[in-house]
């Protein structure tokens, strides 16, 4: 093994918050950082010829391979997990900009609530209404301290979009159940495609409170506060699952790297695979030595004064679990916080419309469409439901291509190839509307990630076990989410549609998001958390780990605006207050 | 052959042999060219068929109508990187049956679907290139996904073992014989490969011409719909469609 020089900071995984942190300690500070980043290098200019559906949307060009590491799943522990052979459920990203490249852009926030979920939701229905396996915790912060973050956060990337409340007053045409922001959003809305203006009507005409989708594709041309411009979106439809041509969808490439470049004090290291955090267990000093990695064969040792994980959610929990840096978390008695509260989202399509009239919908963007709030968790009354919270229903315009809609057709056409089929495919391929909703999933004791005992990567080490499944509580959401939205495609005029059957087990072979949380969570207590509010270890005092892995449970928000707000909290806990005097930023 | 519409005829291709085979007069060796385990390079086989069947005779309008553009007849060999020739025969046979050229518009043999095939199959995703496969392969839960060994170039060349002869039956025959398979792994891959052809990029060697997004009014690669995507409301908006292989590749190296 080759030891390199020192660096003050590593940072491990270039993506959203990796990147983020990176430009942060480049800009402000005079460390040395080398951020270690397993995939190739990327820029906005290797996107101007890959508007390839098939290259993109089915062989998943942009997705981390999943030949060399993939995760093992089972619903409980009576299962044997097997390995996830293929990309499905979920996306991870490969490459510089991780999955911020391809990701679909929409960057809601979450409700003041979700971030104080335990107490909030005793405080309102006591603490019997909660599922008895639950593990929902506290996160440690409140929305009021998030709040100028997840501003400044906005501002970095230029999200899109319309208030619904500044400063406690109520904006129609918002998002009214939002929580308070300082300021509108940096720029107006992106244009509303007809399939989600039909919605619009729809939900309006319900008594609903329909809004424009937050989006991170820009509604017109926008320079940053780091001065980095970006053009508007041009909405070709070549946009989740693909890297923007133009730069217009905000990703780590086209928003971070061009003040990361300026920064000579800062390098990003592709096609190093990180294996371990290296540490010292001395007693009440334990301290993060730095991170051994894998590059072309050869193995390295990266030592560094301060070691930042910042790779994929998943993996922040592998990392942890390979090296041994502190307890697995044991389901059956409680005990040990990594691996943790592994939540995925309530996320699925209630409902396939079929239109009498064609919706174009090749046109539109990842970020494009109307959502409502009005059965967000702390909007709906649970007194009389059969679950708790809930989530945001939305009509979304993606902008779709053929392979990824085409054979879409009413029940009553019976055969799925031949002449009749085929007619009715070309016919209602551009008349098939599909919600979305994207709800809560609790935290339970059940679902948790640990190292498998069969399968391993290509370097040879464990795979990452998911324990996971569905509770009654996401099922019965799931329903009334199914419910909801019949109410409203037939407000729409629609009279033809597909009712989705429902959530029943985890369901590894289709796709629902990339919002997974949870392994390394935050909180107040040692006992509970793995990391402290400012995302610190509470044993590894110069290990800090961002990301989604971070959160105790889900929100209904997608949850990239959060990583990248609570990113730039720990950056300036750091820039002004850990690198003058190392040690904890927070007590238990 | 002056013109094809709706059925088309199966003398419409014939199977070729190996290139230096048919040179030297003599009978095709499928025993030689079936044996793909071995890192050995096959000789290459070819796919002939009349040029009027594939590469824009069809092209259907946007009210749904087929016509006849260049009536012209001449034999075109396409080399085939996966499949022999007689396995060609079948797929392209196959894949006309679950997306026929129709009163609906042209399908997958017009549409050059086994190019397409051919080629996906001799690349990484046939030999599971981008698939974890290491082992033990057990079975599961159904929601795991597909846990099996034999890799698509497998599932195919196992599958087509079992339609020997396909491409030979009238239409009716051909149909029966899908349907005894349809709820096969082989079908299911042979299905998405043909709506994945119909639709791709024609770079990736289906969708010739374009045909198939003519179809559906899908425009491709279209750079902007900034103009549009907020107009046309319950209308057809169809822009004409572009192809990757339209566009200027400045970055190539």
């Amino acid at each position: 093994m080759k030891t390199l020089p020192n660096a003050d900071v590593v940072i491990v995984g270039g993506g959203w918050t990796g990147l983020l942190m990176a430009k942060e300690l480049g800009s402000r500070t005079s460390a040395s950082v080398v951020v270690l980043e397993r995939g190739g290098p990327r820029k906005t200019t290797d996107y101007f010829n890959t508007m390839d559906e098939l290259e993109n949307y089915v062989h998943l060009r942009m997705i981390q391979d999943f030949s060399s590491e993939t995760v093992t799943l089972r619903h409980n522990d009576r299962q044997k997990a097997l390995p996830l052979r293929q990309a499905g459920t979920f996306l991870p990203g490969a490459g510089t900009g991780g999955a911020g490249e391809h990701w679909g852009a929409v960057c809601d926030r979450m409700s003041p609530d979700s971030f104080e979920l335990f107490s909030k939701t005793v405080e309102k229905y006591g603490s019997k209404k909660l599922p008895e396996d639950h593990a929902v915790q506290d996160w440690g912060v409140t929305y009021d301290e998030i709040e100028p973050f997840y501003a400044r956060v906005e501002k970095l990337i230029g999200a899109c979009g319309k208030a619904g409340n500044i400063n406690g007053k109520k904006i129609d045409g918002g998002n009214v159940f939002e929580g308070w922001r300082s300021s509108e959003y940096p720029l107006p809305p992106t244009k509303i495609p007809y399939f989600s203006a039909l919605f619009d009507d729809a939900a309006k005409k319900l008594g609903y409170h329909p809004y424009p989708s937050p989006a991170a594709t820009l509604s017109a041309p926008y320079v940053n506060p780091d001065g980095v411009a970006r053009p508007g979106c041009t909405y070709c439809g070549f946009c989740e699952r693909y890297g923007c041509m133009i730069g217009a969808k905000a990703q780590p490439t086209n928003t971070l790297m061009p003040v990361i470049a300026k920064h000579k004090n800062v390098s990003v290291r592709n096609g190093a695979w990180v294996r371990r955090v290296v540490f010292d267990k001395t007693g009440g000093n334990a301290k993060s030595r730095g991170v051994t990695y894998v590059e072309s064969g050869q193995e390295f040792f990266q030592p560094a004064d301060l070691v930042v994980l910042a790779s994929w959610t998943l993996n922040n929990t592998r990392l942890l679990l390979l090296s041994g840096v502190g307890e697995p978390y044991n389901p059956s008695t409680g005990t040990g916080t990594v691996g943790r509260n592994l939540t995925h989202q309530v996320s699925f399509s209630p409902v396939l419309a079929f239109f009498e009239k064609p919706l174009n919908k090749f046109m539109g963007s990842g970020a494009a469409g109307v959502l409502i709030g009005d059965f967000s968790g702390h909007v709906l009354d649970h007194t009389q439901l059969p679950f708790i919270r809930g989530g945001t229903l939305q009509a979304p315009s993606h902008g779709y291509g053929p392979l990824g809609t085409f054979g879409a057709v009413p029940k009553s056409v019976e055969t799925k190839w031949g002449s009749a089929w085929k007619k009715a495919a070309i016919y209602y391929y551009d008349r098939a509307g599909r919600f979305s909703f994207q709800g809560e999933h609790l935290a339970y004791r059940g679902n948790f990630m640990d190292l498998d005992p069969t399968y391993t990567d290509r370097n040879g080490d464990p795979l990452l076990r998911m324990t996971l499944d569905w509770r009654e509580n996401e099922r019965r959401m799931a329903d009334f989410a199914i419910a909801k939205s019949i109410e409203i495609v037939r407000a729409m005029g629609v009279t033809d549609f597909t009712p989705s059957r429902g959530l029943g087990s985890y369901d590894a072979r289709v796709y629902q998001s990339s919002h997974l949380q949870g392994g390394t969570i935050m909180g107040k207590s040692p006992e509970t958390s793995v990391v402290n509010p400012y995302l610190q270890h509470w044993q590894l005092s110069n290990l800090f780990i961002l990301g989604g892995s971070t959160f105790p449970q889900s929100s209904s928000a997608r949850p990239t605006l959060a990583m990248l707000a609570l990113t730039c909290r720990a950056a300036d806990a750091l820039v002004d207050r850990y690198l003058k005097a190392p040690g904890p930023l927070a007590g238990s | 052959m002056s013109e094809v519409k709706g059925e088309i005829v199966d003398e419409s291709f014939m199977i070729s042999a190996p290139l230096s085979a048919s040179r030297e007069g003599e009978k095709p060796d499928f025993a030689v060219l079936g044996d793909h385990s071995t890192k050995q390079m096959p000789r290459r086989q070819f796919l002939v068929i009349s040029a009027a069947v594939v590469a824009g005779v069809l092209l259907s309008g946007l009210d749904g109508s087929a016509k006849s553009v260049s009536p012209e007849d001449r034999l075109i060999h396409i080399p085939l990187h996966f499949f022999d020739a007689a396995e060609a025969a079948i797929v392209m046979a196959a894949a006309s049956r679950i997306f026929p050229a129709d009163e609906s518009g042209p399908g997958a043999k017009e549409a050059g679907l086994v190019v397409y095939i051919d080629r996906h199959l001799a690349g990484p995703y046939g030999s599971d290139g981008h698939r974890y496969t290491q082992p033990p392969f057990e079975e599961g839960v159904l929601e795991l996904g597909y846990q099996g060994k034999a890799t698509p170039a497998e599932i195919y060349r196992e599958g087509l073992k079992g339609l020997a002869g396909f491409h030979k039956l009238p239409p009716a025959e051909q149909d029966k014989a899908l349907t005894q398979i349809e709820s096969s792994l082989f079908f299911s891959l042979l299905r998405q490969h043909t709506i994945d052809g119909m639709f791709c990029d024609p770079v990736h060697g289906g969708n010739v011409d374009m045909l198939g997004w003519q179809l559906l009014g899908f425009p491709g690669a279209r750079m902007s719909n900034y103009d549009d995507v907020d107009k046309h409301f319950g209308e057809a908006f169809r822009p004409a469609a572009v192809s990757l292989g339209g566009h200027p590749r400045e970055n190539e190296e």
